[in-house]
């Protein structure tokens, strides 16, 4: 595959504050890439540098090989898709999607031709004439997206495109997105700090926390092998447990020695455990390999959330069984549902559900008082 | 209750407008008399457009206010855009307090300062009377600008930052952005500030009179040296035009204003319906 940007070494402050943290990344032709992350994590900066909306302090963006660090935006064959559209209001959705065209002096017929093409590309053809504020906000959505992808640029940069909408139309663009992406065959570059957004749209999602790259990774790769205890938080629920490797194959935590399938770790290593909740089997306490007290059920539709105090370290689990407050259940785990990890800074700070808990249950307590 | 209000409203009005009814009325009257009305007739208007250097005056004081309204618009809407950008709060803070200064100032101050500054340049240049229409087309956008800087900044501000942006990204550059998105939509604020300065430059008289010199007149100091002598009935004519012509920027600033709220407020419908 080629590769179309390069990024280099990047590293930016604002004010003194670090934003990007020495950022190498690769993008390549034809790829749905997904940057991730909580906000303030960079994400945004990094992809307004693409743009050419900002300069790196340090390091190089190539663009097919070439150096574009000071190149201005409208010299860069790429086009963004702005967070809140930045539609133009004084043009009807026909002319905004024409802009790019009229400024390239495009002959009438084509640009007549080229807009309607992206109009119907998009589902709008019958709101060529329409004004863009009188338009709902997926439409406005997908005027924006038509309009960025008129030049037909080499890459395409969409800043969180999906945040405004609810659920339901956000779930349609998601797909028709993914669609677009396929039939025109551009490179996406995604922004977004929604994992589940990320998961199902992506061919590579890359995991960006205080400005640097936690992971790189297709989205089963992230899901499944998460580097550290802050991408296996992020990227889904998570029970984060500490714990010792003590030879290939072989992990010991809350006080059991479990069969895994990880290797590669110095004996008796400390590692950081992964158990997703979806992963743990409920036995009957005397066939459990550990047994806890459920201390609290959410009933969440497909499944049941629970949260079982084992030892003092409350996991999550999500199961279609039905169990009941404060029942004592033993906890089965095969040897695939467990993943170790290294140590990282971010060891001991995510995967426990005891504030969870805790905050639900300080959120009712004082309903409770006033009851009595 | 409500009566007393009805009472209340219609006394303001009466005495806003009786002075202006009093002045159209005896304009048109045929008598010199401003006790009497004698006839109906349009002699003082007739006299009014023969009189030439009043004619004369009137033409200087549309060069000057044209003029001076064209160089504060730019410069204001310019200056609105800079503002706009810079991103230090304290220092934007001093930016629009200097700016403000000569809208503060009493303009006898804000006169008789520009008068030094003119004479004192002019001295220094070897030049003996330095007062012209130089200095007060100086003087008259200095006054102007501030009130083009503060209609054209709200409109910036209303603006979604990411437009230009925008543009550029779709392969305008900054300049040209400028014009093809960042203009249109703060072209009301534009409008109604470039009114504003042309009406502000057409009545001042107190910082004309200091700033200006023997060869060039402006209407409101002819009407003051023409107190000094008597006042003819052909000012109540002229003073009659004026009063119109000042309405209908007035009536045209209001619509201006009123077009762009409009659509502000089906803007925010729109966003409403859509959360």
């Amino acid at each position: 595959m080629k590769k179309i940007i390069e990024l280099k070494n990047i590293s930016k402050a604002f004010d003194g504050e670090t934003v990007l943290d020495d950022i190498s990344l690769d993008i390549y032709d034809n790829e749905f890439i997904t940057l991730l992350g909580p906000s303030g994590c960079g994400k945004t900066t990094l992809l307004r540098m693409i743009g050419g909306f900002e300069q790196p302090d340090q390091g190089d963006i190539l663009f097919m090989g070439e150096r574009i660090n000071n190149t201005p935006p409208h010299k860069r064959n790429v086009n963004t898709v702005f967070q809140k559209y930045a539609l133009f209001p004084h043009l009807n959705v026909f002319e905004n999607v024409a802009f790019p065209l009229r400024e390239r002096k495009v002959p009438k017929d084509e640009i007549n031709q080229k807009v309607n093409e992206m109009l119907s590309l998009v589902m709008l053809s019958n709101f060529a004439k329409r004004s863009v504020t009188s338009l709902s906000g997926g439409q406005q959505q997908r005027v924006a997206i038509a309009r960025a992808l008129i030049n037909h640029p080499k890459v395409l940069l969409l800043d969180e495109p999906l945040g405004a909408l609810d659920l339901k139309l956000r779930k349609d663009m998601q797909q028709e997105l993914k669609k677009i992406q396929k039939s025109t065959g551009i490179t996406f570059v995604f922004v977004t700090h929604d994992q589940e957004e990320a998961l199902s749209m992506s061919d590579t999602i890359v995991v960006l926390s205080e400005g640097k790259i936690q992971q790189i990774g297709a989205p089963s790769d992230i899901y499944n092998e998460p580097k550290n205890a802050f991408v296996a938080d992020f990227i889904g629920e998570s029970n984060i447990i500490d714990g010792v490797m003590q030879a290939d194959y072989q992990a010991k935590f809350s006080g059991h020695t479990f069969q895994c399938l990880d290797t590669g770790f110095a004996p008796n290593e400390p590692v950081d455990v992964v158990i997703r909740p979806e992963d743990v089997d409920i036995v009957p306490v005397e066939q459990g390999m550990l047994s806890g007290v459920v201390t609290q059920v959410t009933f969440m539709g497909v499944h049941n959330e629970i949260i079982v105090d084992v030892n003092g370290f409350k996991w999550m689990i999500q199961t279609t069984d039905s169990v009941n407050e404060d029942e004592k259940i033993g906890i089965y785990l095969e040897p695939d549902a467990i993943h170790i990890m290294k140590k990282s800074k971010y060891s001991g700070m995510f995967g426990d559900y005891s504030s969870y808990s805790n905050e639900l249950d300080e959120l009712s307590d004082p309903g409770g008082e006033d009851e009595a | 209750m409500k009566i007393s209000s009805k009472i209340y409203t219609t006394l303001i009005f009466v005495f806003l407008f009786a002075p202006i009814v009093v002045l159209l009325v005896f304009s048109f009257n045929e008598a010199k008399s401003l006790s009497v009305f004698s006839t109906f007739s349009f002699k003082w208007y007739e006299e009014l457009f023969n009189d030439r250097n009043t004619l004369e005056s009137v033409k200087n004081t549309l060069i000057l206010a044209t003029v001076a309204t064209v160089i504060s618009t730019v410069m204001g809407t310019a200056a609105a855009v800079g503002i706009h950008r810079i991103r230090r709060h304290w220092y934007r803070t001093l930016i629009n307090t200097v700016t403000n200064i000569p809208m503060i100032n009493p303009d006898i101050i804000t006169g008789i300062s520009m008068m030094l500054v003119f004479v004192f340049v002019g001295r220094l240049w070897g030049a003996s009377n330095s007062l012209n229409f130089w200095t007060m087309l100086i003087a008259h956008v200095t006054f102007c600008l501030p009130y083009v800087i503060f209609q054209v900044l709200p409109k910036l501000q209303q603006m979604e930052r990411d437009m230009v942006e925008a543009a550029m990204d779709l392969g305008c550059t900054p300049f040209r952005a400028f014009f093809k998105v960042t203009m249109p939509e703060i072209l009301p604020g534009v409008i109604t500030g470039a009114i504003m300065a042309f009406t502000l430059s057409l009545d001042d008289f107190v910082i004309s009179y200091f700033t200006t010199g023997n060869d060039f007149q402006t209407l409101p100091i002819r009407i003051y040296g023409m107190t000094k002598k008597t006042v003819t009935p052909k000012m109540y004519a002229l003073a009659t035009i004026i009063f119109f012509v000042t309405m209908a920027l007035l009536l045209l600033s209001n619509f201006v204003d009123n077009e762009d709220n409009r659509r502000l407020r089906d803007k925010r419908k729109q966003l409403k319906k859509k959360k």
